[in-house]
């Protein structure tokens, strides 16, 4: 995201203020909807929800992935896998 | 060219200019090789979480014992610390080097107030006697705040070193520095993307 004219930098800061708004949003909204107390199986899945849109808004405009090489995409590819095994492996049960 | 240039190009090469091979430049692709060593230092200790806390048949809820308020407080500081950082690295294409210092000083100081409510939180919980071997509950709490706490840090520095010292490169090498930006912008939103998480997880559910 080097070497890029003025003006697509100007548009990119008006997406800058957008996310930010949106992020604030979603946090009142995560906060709000903890105070429904809704049941945990259903609390979780809304809170990690919001967790991952906010999350995605931050890596995609923040950190610039939304336009970013197929390189990066493969390592953050190859990190998501092991991620994934990680966090699924405490509820993994052979027998 | 300029001369400093030339020595930092053939000393590393295509630190300012993607490489022709991965078409980003190496300093990128090595901050996004470290932010996924990082996600994985992070997915362990998320998994431990989870085991921990699927392992027993009570869990303490984090609003029950945990200052939501606070917390909400401290996730709208560190979203704002992730837009001035950004902001700093626009002024920089921008080439108003002013609105850089301004962004990253707001950075800077956004980062510090995390911390200075982070240990209010902290000193409230020792009051109480509340420390990392009470129970599972404030062990995972301690780590996972603690590790997120020591990447703050290490972010403000690394930040107030391009605000105070690095800012030099600007006149010798902007483009060299504007990367830098970028780089730090990078890890600095890695550890906003953190407590995005670590806030439900920890404090709401």
């Amino acid at each position: 995201m080097s070497g890029h004219s003025e003006e697509a930098i100007h548009k990119q800061v008006k997406i800058y203020i957008r996310v930010f708004a949106a992020l604030a949003i979603l946090t009142v909204l995560t906060v709000g909807v903890s105070y429904l107390k809704l049941p945990l199986a259903l609390a979780i899945a809304v809170a990690l929800f919001i967790a991952t849109v906010k999350g995605s808004l931050v890596a995609a405009f923040f950190m610039h992935l939304s336009s970013e090489k197929k390189i990066i995409w493969s390592i953050l590819l190859l990190a998501a896998v092991f991620f994934f095994f990680l966090l699924m492996y405490p509820s993994w049960h052979p027998l | 060219m300029t001369r400093s240039r030339r020595v930092s190009e053939a000393l590393i090469k295509h630190i300012s200019h993607p490489h022709p091979v991965t078409g980003v430049t190496n300093s990128k692709l090595g901050v996004w090789c470290f932010l996924a060593s990082e996600v994985m230092l992070f997915g362990g200790l998320f998994s431990a979480y989870i085991l921990l806390r699927t392992g027993v048949p009570d869990w303490p809820h984090g609003h029950e014992i945990l200052n939501v308020p606070l917390a909400t407080l401290n996730t709208m500081v560190l979203i704002t610390s992730s837009v001035t950082m950004v902001m700093a690295w626009a002024s920089l294409e921008l080439k108003s080097l002013s609105k850089f210092r301004l962004y990253m000083a707001l950075t800077v100081l956004l980062g510090l107030a995390f911390l200075v409510v982070k240990a209010f939180e902290y000193g409230h919980k020792f009051e109480h006697h509340h420390f990392p071997a009470t129970n599972n509950f404030y062990a995972t709490y301690f780590t996972l705040t603690g590790l997120h706490g020591l990447h703050v840090i290490g972010g403000i520095l690394v930040n107030a070193y391009f605000l105070f010292f690095g800012i030099k490169m600007w006149e010798k090498n902007p483009e060299q520095f504007t990367g830098r930006i970028e780089a730090s912008g990078l890890y600095w939103h890695f550890v906003d993307l953190v407590w995005i998480f670590l806030f439900p997880v920890l404090y709401l559910l």
